[in-house]
């Protein structure tokens, strides 16, 4: 194990992963520390999907950035991610939806975002085996730059390109502590050994509440337990993902033919169990038969758990702590980091490689909280 | 080992070179390796295959795959129709 590095990020998942790519690749030295192995957190568990249809402005801006990069990513990395752009249909069920879905669409098509609103009998032309009136729709708005990727690929990927670029990886690793000096950093304790350094960024997705306490920050993040599942394959029948935020339903088909999908259940509550529950399955085949009744006579094959890590205002927390030096945090993507990993890995390595400030970067610090006006996501599903 | 075209996964249909060039490529662990390969994840949930592949793991490494990182099975454990599941047994 390296002794000395400009930089240690805590967490190997896709956002850990694709930090340690783009600074690598500018030249610094980094190393991940990872306590399983890569993907192992909220990332090998998640839906990977990728939408720009979002109700704040970091949000929609993050993704239409991000979803530039994925568009070049499989080649820039040298291996298949696997991206795929079907589209995102989102059901619209009444005229208040409506309202919602319109103020959205101005502020996404404002940032450049191609959206559009179809009525009712457009919604099968993009997904022909929906039941609209069995999902109670009225509408939808439908992008079809938004799609989804292979989060394993992915990541694995980003890792492997950056130890091309002189990254160095350790897996089954665990960062136990961070040593202070004041309020600068000494040096990173983990189980294999210490590492010293002055910047830290903590990308532990739902255990960055831990790593923080370790400089004496408390995070308002929260765990909250997902279940999700998957299908046995059937022959090609839809490209685009679909959600309902009244439903939380989100489902879509994936290249090889099988169908994933996740459904909150009515009686969840925040917290760490991790036993998947019979409710999800009633729920979860209850309400996609009711949106697209020919799928009743497909296997449901496995369904597991996994947990977004959620903050206040369902925004990321992003960039260096005021209070330690060298403290970055990459965390809180509350159920959409997946999508947000490119862009994001972008601003923190602008940040971290030339001091370079983004309005965004200002916008989600962990600063905001102290503000009560903050702006809430309206649009989460799961 | 030699690398042939022997099925190690049905579901999947990976071979066994698939499993070695992917282990030469650095996917030691086998957790990565199932992500990777999707070996594990068809309709059996690796029943007919995990065991193999840890066998090829270690004999290509030669060190033991610890109990404790063999995946877990998923429920429902046999496959089960959307309709069925979503019935109230009335
Ligand atoms: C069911 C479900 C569905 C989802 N669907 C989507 C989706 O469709 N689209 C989307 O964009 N997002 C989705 N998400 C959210 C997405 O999975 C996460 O936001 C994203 O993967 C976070 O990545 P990360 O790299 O920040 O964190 P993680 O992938 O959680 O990685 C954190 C890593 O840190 C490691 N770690 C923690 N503590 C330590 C320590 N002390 N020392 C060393 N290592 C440590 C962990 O082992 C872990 O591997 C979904 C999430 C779930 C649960
Ligand atoms: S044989 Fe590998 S999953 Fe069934």
């Amino acid at each position: 194990m390296k002794q000395k590095s400009d930089v240690v990020i805590v967490g190997g998942g896709v956002n850990g992963c694709s930090l340690a790519y783009n600074l690598a690749k500018h030249d610094i030295d980094v190393i991940v520390v990872e306590k399983k192995y890569l993907s192992s957190g909220a990332t090998g568990t998640c839906g990977a999907g990728i939408r720009q249809q979002w109700s704040t402005m970091e949000n929609a801006q993050l993704a239409f950035k991000s979803v530039k990069i994925f568009e070049k990513l499989s080649k820039e990395l040298g291996e298949d991610i696997e991206f795929r752009q079907g589209g995102y249909l989102i059901v619209v069920h009444d005229k208040k939806d409506m309202k919602q879905a319109e103020k959205n669409l101005e502020m996404q098509r404002s940032l450049g975002i191609k959206v559009d609103i179809l009525n009712s009998k457009q919604i099968n032309d993009v997904v022909s085996i929906l039941d609209v009136k069995g999902m109670n729709a009225i509408g939808a708005t439908f992008c079809p730059t938004d799609g989804h990727a292979n989060p394993f690929k992915t990541t694995f990927a980003y890792a492997n390109a950056a130890r091309r670029y002189g990254a160095e990886i350790y897996t089954h690793t665990t960062v136990l502590d961070i040593k202070l000096n004041k309020n600068k950093i000494i040096d990173v304790k983990t189980d294999k050994g210490i590492i010293k350094t002055n910047t830290v960024v903590n990308a532990a997705g739902v255990w960055s509440k831990e790593v923080s306490s370790m400089v004496g920050i408390k995070l308002p993040n929260k765990p909250f337990r997902k279940e999700i599942m998957v299908t046995e394959r059937m022959k090609p029948s839809f490209e685009a993902m679909v959600i309902s935020f009244k439903d939380g339903i989100y489902f879509s088909q994936q290249q090889e033919g099988q169908i994933v999908g996740g459904i909150p259940i009515p009686e969840e509550k925040g917290g760490f169990k991790t036993l998947p529950t019979f409710s999800f399955i009633q729920h979860m085949s209850r309400t996609l038969t009711r949106y697209a009744p020919v799928l009743k006579h497909v296997n449901m094959l496995r369904h597991w758990t996994g947990f977004y890590d959620v903050t206040p205002d369902s925004r990321p927390i992003l960039g260096e702590s005021t209070k330690i030096n060298g403290f970055i945090e990459c965390n809180g993507f509350s159920g959409h980091g997946f999508m947000l990993s490119p862009m994001v890995s972008k601003i923190l390595c602008d940040y971290i490689a030339e001091g370079k400030i983004s309005e965004i970067l200002q916008d989600l610090s962990l600063e905001r909280f102290k503000d009560k006006k903050i702006e809430h996501e309206m649009n989460v599903v799961g | 080992m030699k690398k042939n075209k022997a099925i190690v996964c049905r579901c999947e249909d990976i071979t066994e070179e698939d499993v070695i060039n992917a282990i030469d490529e650095g996917y030691v662990d086998l957790e990565e390796l199932r992500k990777k390969l999707r070996i594990g994840m068809g309709p059996c949930q690796g029943r007919v295959c995990i065991q193999l592949v840890t066998k090829i793991l270690e004999g290509e490494t030669g060190k033991k795959v610890p109990k404790k990182s063999q995946p877990t099975s998923r429920p429902p454990i046999v496959p089960v129709s959307l309709g069925t599941l979503a019935s109230d047994g009335k």
